[in-house]
């Protein structure tokens, strides 16, 4: 590389960190400022641990996010397969632009669109709030299910289409070749999927935001609420926290692409 | 036997399709009717073009720094704001970002890896709080005015601009803009490029007469994901711009909250038939410009 080129990666790269930077050193931060440094001290960590209400976002927020995963996970799989299969031109285009449209509008729209339909389905059975966990819920596996068949599309194009034959004309029914042949070999895309399924629905905010009811609260819109206020730095340890665990979700995901390669 | 075979599966393929359909037919399109319906309703769900004519004929009077004051049109101003603001963070990504893809492309495979997860790592961490995390960085009282005090530079005010809203953006979508465009120059036929210059081509003419045309889907997809999300962000405007800079994400977000769903459901809409033109006309521009000759 040349120099100039390390230089300016070495700048865009402090500046990409630099919040991080800022969030981790303060979140051990003795005193309540945010932008002065007094002292290490786990405090910040410790009081995060009492904070019940913080506890309980983050269950409903694992909650959440498990189930989104699993059933966006089964549905997508299938739905790819699926979709693999599409003989005319028109279903395939069909399918391709459903498919699109969650990734390609903006979220703000994707969340606004579902809570005026749960909305107005709530009124037509006469319930007063009808956003719920279930239609969180019904909003997350909408918006990760996408992303799944993305992952798991390509896996099944690079097959070798004569296996799943190969293992029917030796007996197999085709749910057994599916599982014992087709599913080994796009696993390593299901796996993918599943992660980015998990991340997606950990993090997101904005569609949340739009689709929650009372009573169910997720990390992400207990933090928005936080930071309507003055924040403190156990919303940083918090930050800290999720950051490594998000971290440690991805370093996987990338060993399995790699496992994946290798082979 | 073998038609048999052949037959059963493709039922098969079908169930499997069928639960995704279902799902995306009721949560993806659907809802999507539900939205124009609101739109174009009152709330007795009788029928009205009124959220429409009021989000171009609302007016409010705002007061200007030398202290007069003067009528605006409330919404277009929001709304060209929006466009304003998105498109220079969508410009600066893209002039800070090509550069970085393509030094990323020319490192060797190892650190091109490293490099692609230290992109992406500043993705997992939390909107919400990278967001609040700027904040204390470019307060008045804040981290960087610290900094550049000790050293003796005196300080910025940075808070509360439309700079401050830039930089949040620019932030938050850079790497929706490198990575792509990464993608794509790392595909790059190197044989190619010497090939160019091997018919005299010099380094800057091989940048723009083949790699950077080379590598424009790479370019209009960083394009879209980097202006889709900052026309339609509603957080870092009202946490970096003091609230001042009203965006139209923050306009959808305000009628949510004084629960005027029907005027909420007309700005969305207007939003999403403008940036489906705009992706309309990319991908025109890009058809005839990108792939469609060579004349310059």
């Amino acid at each position: 590389m040349k120099t100039s080129a390390k230089i300016y990666s070495g700048i865009v790269f402090a500046i990409l960190f630099a919040p991080i930077l800022v969030l981790l050193v303060f979140s051990f931060n003795d005193a309540k400022s945010l932008s002065v440094f007094s002292g290490f001290s786990l405090k910040w960590y410790r009081e995060l641990l009492n904070d019940r209400n913080t506890l309980e976002a983050v269950r409903n927020t694992l909650v959440l996010a498990a189930s989104a995963t699993v059933i966006s996970t089964i549905m997508g799989t299938a739905a790819a397969v699926g979709i693999n299969k599409l003989r005319t031109k028109w279903s395939k285009a069909v399918m391709n632009t459903v498919t699109d449209i969650p990734m390609t509008n903006p979220d703000i729209i994707t969340g606004i669109s579902l809570m005026l339909m749960f909305v107005f389905v709530g009124r037509l059975f006469g319930a007063a709030t009808s956003l719920s966990f279930w239609t969180m819920l019904i909003a997350h596996v909408t918006f990760c299910l996408p992303y799944v068949i993305l992952q798991i599309l390509p896996k099944l194009r690079q097959m070798d289409k004569s296996l799943p034959e190969a293992a029917m004309d030796l007996g197999c029914t085709p749910v057994g070749a599916f599982f014992k042949v087709e599913l080994p070999e796009i696993l390593p895309g299901i796996i993918t999927g599943a992660i980015m399924a998990f991340t997606l629905s950990l993090d997101d905010f904005v569609i949340s935001y739009f689709t929650s009811g009372n009573g169910f609260e997720t990390l992400p819109i207990r933090i928005y609420g936080m930071t309507k206020k003055t924040v403190t730095p156990k919303m940083y340890a918090l930050a800290t926290i999720i950051f490594f665990v998000t971290l440690g979700l991805l370093m996987i995901s990338n060993l399995v692409d790699e496992k994946d390669e290798a082979k | 036997m073998r038609t048999a075979n052949r037959k059963h599966p493709q039922n098969g393929y079908r169930m499997a399709l069928a639960p995704y359909s279902v799902w995306a037919a009721l949560f993806v399109v659907v809802p999507l009717a539900f939205f124009a319906y609101y739109a174009f309703t009152d709330n007795q769900f009788a029928f009205t073009t009124e959220n429409i004519t009021r989000f171009f004929t609302a007016t409010s009077n705002i007061v200007q720094d030398d202290g007069t004051s003067v009528e605006v049109r409330t919404y277009l101003l929001i709304f060209m704001r929006s466009v304003k603001l998105a498109v220079i963070s969508t410009v600066i990504c893209l002039l800070m970002g090509y550069p970085i893809a393509y030094i990323m492309a020319q490192a060797k495979e190892r650190t091109q890896k490293t490099m692609v997860t230290l992109i992406m790592i500043p993705m997992w961490m939390n909107f919400l709080i990278r967001t609040y995390a700027w904040m204390t960085i470019l307060q008045d009282t804040g981290i960087l005015n610290g900094f550049l005090s000790t050293l003796g530079i005196g300080t910025v005010h940075i808070i509360g601009t439309e700079a401050a809203v830039i930089i949040g953006m620019v932030y938050d979508y850079f790497p929706y803009m490198v990575l792509p465009i990464y993608s794509i120059l790392a595909k790059l036929d190197n044989r190619l490029l010497e090939a160019a210059r091997d018919l005299g081509c010099g380094s800057l003419s091989v940048l723009r007469r083949v790699i950077i045309p080379l590598s424009m889907p790479g370019v209009i997809s960083g394009i879209t994901m980097v202006l889709i999300p900052s026309i339609s962000t509603f957080y870092i405007s009202q946490k970096l711009g003091n609230g001042k800079f009203f965006l139209i994400g923050d306009a959808i977000e305000g009628q949510y909250v004084a629960n005027n769903l029907h005027f909420a459901a007309a700005i969305a809409f207007i939003l999403m038939l403008i940036l489906l033109v705009c992706m309309a006309v990319v991908k025109y521009v890009t058809a005839r410009y990108v792939y469609g000759g060579d004349e310059e």
